[in-house]
């Protein structure tokens, strides 16, 4: 891979192809340096209130491939996925120690407006959520936000055609996005938070309420998407993570001190672990889920 | 019934080896049918009978006071019911136009005050923190004033508009029922704003959506159905108050609207009104009138609760 240093990141992104597959041992701590890490998250300790919910997490997301989280229930996958755009804000309580670096400038640092981080960094959820308006109001909703000028429908096209939704629905686009069937609905969220170009998209199990069907819809969406966005995705799915996922962390929950406190156990190429995992939980995790 | 007999019935044979084949056998079929000897499906079925005669007995009023008002009021509208202003003692014609043009401005003027101001509050009710003491105090004086006699509505508006203003105008009027109208639209409109599914309120915050972004592009317009319900409801009932419109707008003989100006501070006439004055003559004219405003009144409210109910099932679709 040739050095990016001199490349702006702007001038980088349209042209990059599927992410270059680096060294398995990319070293989470050398995000600020490194063009193709775009998010580097390091959690010390997060807490609800005097909970502590989360700790000694280190995550790397990288460019224009798919990052998973994945880990039994109550791991803390999800809240880590939730700061990675600042949605934990709206819950009252939450406050951790740590970092999340997008481009290498904290996003919770005291200057910036967690309104504007979300503009950067979409979210799909994990029940499809669409507004109660039409399937164009809908996509175009972010754009309305933004105050954008240029060619609205054109732009809704693009979002919808990018979200393998555009012949479903090209001729009711002014019929209710609640009409549509789930997986059609969950790939109009997709199309909606798209249509703005983040940078990042995270997806909070963006299948668990979808049929099979849907899911592999949106898998192959996933490994379409990546070549102009990056991906987090939270997933109970380990065939999942191991379809679609570049890289993978894998959390566990401790109960030693009677609370229950995720942390992240192992980080790396989705291959490495999944066939060759480096430590304990993680082999047992994965054994068990597949026999 | 018993068992055997389910069998005979069932044209299996009695043998010893079809009995021991049979996959029923030992169970009690004796409960199967239904039978008003047994306390509970008795119970059951004369429950369910008092209550459809209850509910029977319930649209008695509703129906009786409708059918009455048709067949008294029915007979005296007319065009000229509509279009004429009220007659003198004596005088066999007139009717009761300037009533309803007044009831229509003074509910209007009301609808102006209220929605506004229950709307907004409503959405610092629905955004407000749980533990929010202001916002406490205000939902707890909304429900009491729910509650509140309109006759005292009347008199706060005769002491502050009237009074400060020197004399009965539709305006005092349309105060006095805002005071009445303002607490529904309040509770119905937070109500509605509060039942916007959280997770589209997380979607448009997730997609960088500011506050105000997501009360006015996510919140109002989802729950807009069930705040006009909400107006409806409070128009209906503020259309119908005769006691506060007694001590603010009174009555008037004449139009609201003169040689193109319109009187806003003017003693105005108003249905409730018209039908209490009226009501109460000893000439024959004015009491037929007097049930034809009613009747009017009565489908006046009618179709704004008809309008409220539809706007509410279409949110529901």
């Amino acid at each position: 891979m040739p050095s990016a240093k001199s490349a702006s990141p702007e001038a980088e992104r349209p042209k990059s192809e599927s992410p270059a597959s680096a060294s398995p041992e990319s070293a989470p701590e050398n995000g600020k340096g490194d063009p193709s890490i775009v998010m580097d998250c390091n959690i010390k300790e997060l807490y609800y209130d005097d909970v502590k919910a989360v700790r000694d997490t280190k995550v790397p997301i990288q460019k224009n491939a798919v990052t998973a989280f994945i880990g039994p229930s109550g791991c803390g996958k999800s809240t880590v996925l939730r700061c990675l755009n600042r949605m934990n804000d709206l819950i009252r309580g939450f406050r951790f120690e740590g970092y999340v670096n997008y481009r290498g400038k904290d996003i919770y640092g005291p200057t910036v407006d967690p309104v504007a981080v979300r503009r950067y960094i979409g979210i799909v959820f994990q029940q499809p959520n669409p507004f109660a308006t039409t399937v164009y109001n809908n996509v175009a909703f972010g754009l309305r936000l933004n105050g954008f000028k240029g060619d609205k429908a054109g732009t809704v096209e693009k979002a919808l055609k990018s979200a393998a939704l555009w012949d479903e629905v090209k001729d009711k686009l002014n019929s209710s996005g609640l009409s549509l069937s789930g997986g059609q609905q969950q790939r109009l969220c997709i199309a909606r938070a798209i249509a703005t170009e983040p940078e990042v998209l995270l997806m909070d199990e963006p299948c668990s309420a979808l049929d099979p069907v849907s899911t592999r819809q949106i898998e192959d969406l996933m490994k379409e998407l990546k070549k102009r966005f990056t991906i987090a995705i939270v997933t109970h799915n380990l065939a999942q993570a191991k379809r679609v996922a570049d890289k993978t962390g894998f959390w566990y929950v401790d109960t030693t001190d009677g609370a229950r406190t995720g942390y992240l156990v192992e980080f790396g190429d989705s291959g490495q672990i999944f066939d060759n995992p480096k430590e304990k939980e993680t082999q047992e995790y994965i054994k068990g889920d597949f026999s | 019934m018993t068992h055997e007999d389910v069998q005979a019935d069932t044209g299996i044979p009695k043998s010893p080896n079809a009995e021991e084949l049979d996959p029923f056998r030992g169970v009690d079929f004796s409960q199967l049918e239904r039978s008003l000897r047994r306390p509970r499906t008795f119970m059951s079925m004369l429950l369910s009978g008092l209550i459809t005669a209850m509910t029977l007995f319930a649209l008695i009023p509703l129906f009786s006071v409708v059918g009455l008002l048709l067949w008294r009021g029915g007979r005296k509208l007319s065009i000229a019911a509509f279009t004429q202003l009220p007659p003198a003692p004596l005088d066999q014609n007139g009717g009761f136009g300037n009533a309803i043009l007044g009831t229509l401005v003074i509910v209007g003027m009301a609808m102006l005050i209220s929605v506004p101001i229950g709307v907004l509050s409503a959405i610092f009710l629905a955004q407000a923190k749980s533990g929010n003491r202001l916002a406490s105090t205000v939902r707890f004086a909304a429900k009491v004033l729910t509650g509140f006699p309109s006759i005292l509505a009347g008199v706060f508006a005769y002491g502050v508009v009237v009074t400060a203003t020197g004399g009965y105008s539709a305006l005092a009027g349309a105060v006095a029922l805002s005071i009445l109208m303002l607490p529904t639209i309040l509770l119905t409109a937070e109500d509605a704003i509060r039942m916007v599914p959280s997770k589209m309120k997380e979607a448009a915050i997730g997609m960088g959506a500011t506050d105000t972004q997501t009360v006015w592009m996510v919140l109002l317009p989802t729950a807009v159905p069930r705040i006009l319900t909400g107006v409806m409801l409070a128009v209906a009932r503020g259309a119908g108050e005769t006691a506060p419109l007694l001590f603010t707008s009174l009555f008037s003989n004449y139009w609201l609207i003169w040689h193109g100006h319109v009187k806003l501070m003017q003693p105005t006439a108003s249905l409730a009104v018209l039908i209490y004055n009226f009501a109460g003559m000893p000439f024959a004219n004015q009491v037929e009138l007097a049930w034809a405003a009613a009747l009017v009144l009565v489908l006046l409210v009618l179709t704004a609760n008809l309008i409220g109910q539809s706007l509410s099932r279409r949110q529901v679709e």
